[in-house]
């Protein structure tokens, strides 16, 4: 097993700029992705996450900053197959092409041989489809033989474009498991995707781009702590609700009516960090009236819509 | 290289085009073979002389190398096919995945074209020379395969339709998009270098010497003639001198393309 390391494995994108013409695909972005890791690679459609791994992968060239694998531009991977296995969303197949004829016009330049391509197409689970034409494979089986085809040269980084896109629920899970496997094997992968949900069950680390900048990268871990409880409460004793926060040291938060919200005949705060149990049962301690009691807590599809969101007015150029 | 050049071999053999295209080719050159054979040697009902004096030569011009006068479209599609399909299928980006030198691609499928136009013209002018030669004996006339030069022409034709081959490749490289790629050979084939040769005839010796390095004209040189020539339709290029100017097409269009369409960013 090959330890992770700073070095090899790392894919780094550094001040990465893409421009065509007047659109600002993508916008001085930077992040690193380590090894041993899933990482997700999130954004909207058209945040710039395709054109960011086509210029990973040497296909396009930037307008300016670099990325590199494992310290290297793609085009100077000597072998690149061995090193790197890349599917891309539009990465296509000829239609009358059987699948094991697809991964042997590849094999040869990742040192794989035809007993390789047919273990390989029973690990993705077409075995039986091996000797048809990709013509009649489903959006799940290309899928399917687009992963096999990254695996031909057993490469360190895997880097995926939307992989769970037309896999069905238990595809899904299986692909899950099984870029946890590699990950656990000490490799670096990549999963993009439009939905935190699709991924948020198996990637250890997040970069969220919107409009081609970075939003965020972190753990999925310090993605999670950013999810605060938050409580709202509203009493029409304005006095009593303000001396209960203040006696329990909580942390009130948009005093006052949001500008948006429906006319409230009573006072209301909203209170971080404190469930809806807690502030009910001191309520009830202090003899206090409450009128409303409701949580508030932001699930992580809503801070990564909140995220996404307030970028995209801001760096759309 | 060879690891390109086996991966660009197995993608031309992979899919059914190379034999749907060759069994067409087969076909077509086995039915001109036998209507040249035939109306070179078939006195006209009426008693008048035949237009073409029949002569060794123009037997050996007129029916053994019908393959290269009308049949070249087949290896110059399968060349260009083997550049466009991968653009019009996005094989392209798994392509430059496997091989980020764009250059190399290329000049592996240079490579792998030449047994595949290799196999195009001997499949295409044993199709010619067989039905053209059943003709001729079953008409009473010499078939001409005893005779040596006959082979050799022969020969030439497989050389001039390998070629073919790579140019389509040029083709395909300099031309990315399938159909328009396809919507040129024909025209050009078909009609376009047939048009540009009587033009040219027209403008005296200056433009019969520029028409003997069209690409049709010049493939017809290293077969030793054809159809055309033995009608007294413009003058043809040493064979040898042909070889070159059919393999100066194909890489002056590769590398065209290398500097033009290949540079771009892969869709």
């Amino acid at each position: 097993m090959e330890l992770p390391d700073d070095g090899p494995g790392t894919v780094s994108v550094r001040n990465l700029t893409k421009h065509f013409g007047s659109v600002h695909a993508v916008q001085d972005l930077s992040f690193d992705i380590r090894p041993g890791r899933v990482t997700g690679f999130l954004g909207p459609n058209g945040s710039g996450k395709t054109t960011t791994l086509r210029m990973l992968l040497g296909l396009a060239t930037p307008t300016s900053g670099t990325a590199t694998i494992s310290g290297r531009s793609y085009a100077d991977i000597p072998q690149p197959l061995r090193e790197v296995g890349a599917a891309l969303e539009a990465t296509s197949f000829h239609p009358g092409r059987t699948g094991l004829d697809h991964l042997r016009t590849y094999a040869p330049y990742a040192g794989a041989d035809d007993a390789r391509c047919v273990g390989l197409l029973e690990q993705v689970g077409l075995g039986p489809a091996a000797r048809r034409r990709v013509g009649g494979y489903s959006l799940g089986m290309r899928q399917r033989l687009a992963l096999a085809t990254t695996l031909l040269g057993d490469p360190q980084v895997l880097l995926l474009d939307e992989p769970s896109n037309g896999l069905d629920p238990e595809g899904i899970r299986w692909l899950r498991g099984f870029l946890r496997h590699l990950a656990a094997l000490g490799k670096t992968v990549l999963v993009s995707s439009h939905m935190l949900s699709e991924v948020q069950q198996s990637v250890d680390d997040v970069v969220i781009i919107a409009a081609g900048r970075l939003v965020h990268a972190s753990s999925m871990a310090e993605l999670s702590a950013l999810a605060s409880t938050t409580t709202l409460v509203a009493s029409p004793d304005a006095a009593g609700l303000k001396a209960l926060v203040a006696s329990r040291g909580w942390t009130a938060h948009s005093l006052g009516e949001p500008p948006d919200a429906p006319t409230t005949p009573t006072p209301s705060v909203e209170l971080d960090g404190v469930t809806t149990a807690e502030v009910g049962a001191a309520a009830f301690a202090a003899g206090l009236e409450l009128h409303t009691l409701m949580d508030k807590s932001e699930g992580l599809e809503d801070i990564f819509l909140r995220m996404i969101a307030s970028d995209v007015d801001g760096a759309a150029r | 290289m060879k690891t390109s050049l086996l991966s660009e071999y197995r993608k031309l053999t992979t899919t059914r085009m190379w034999w749907v295209l060759l069994i067409a080719m087969a076909a077509y050159m086995a039915f001109l073979g036998a209507v040249m054979a035939w109306s070179m040697t078939v006195t006209p009902a009426d008693g008048s002389t035949p237009a073409i004096e029949v002569t060794d030569e123009t037997i050996r011009s007129s029916v053994y190398a019908t393959a290269v006068t009308f049949g070249y479209v087949f290896p110059v599609i399968i060349g260009a096919l083997s550049v466009t399909g991968e653009f019009r299928h996005k094989t392209i980006s798994p392509t430059f995945l496997a091989e980020p030198n764009r250059l190399r691609v290329l000049w592996a499928k240079l490579g792998a074209s030449l047994p595949i136009g290799a196999f195009y013209g001997l499949v295409g002018t044993l199709a010619t020379a067989a039905a053209g030669a059943s003709v001729l004996a079953l008409t009473g006339n010499p078939t001409l395969l005893g005779d040596s030069e006959t082979w050799a022409a022969l020969g030439r034709s497989v050389l001039a339709l390998t070629l073919w081959a790579p140019v389509g490749v040029g083709l395909g490289a300099l031309i990315t998009n399938q159909v328009v790629a396809i919507v040129v050979v024909l025209v050009y084939t078909q009609f376009l270098e047939a048009i540009l040769r009587i033009g040219l005839g027209s403008l005296g010796d200056v433009g019969t010497t520029i028409s003997t390095y069209l690409p049709g004209a010049a493939s017809e040189a290293i077969a030793g003639g054809s159809v055309f020539s033995t009608m007294g339709m413009g003058e043809l290029l040493p064979w040898a001198a042909g070889v070159v100017v059919l393999v100066g097409y194909a890489l002056v269009c590769t590398v065209i393309g290398a500097m033009t369409t290949f540079r771009r960013d892969a869709v």
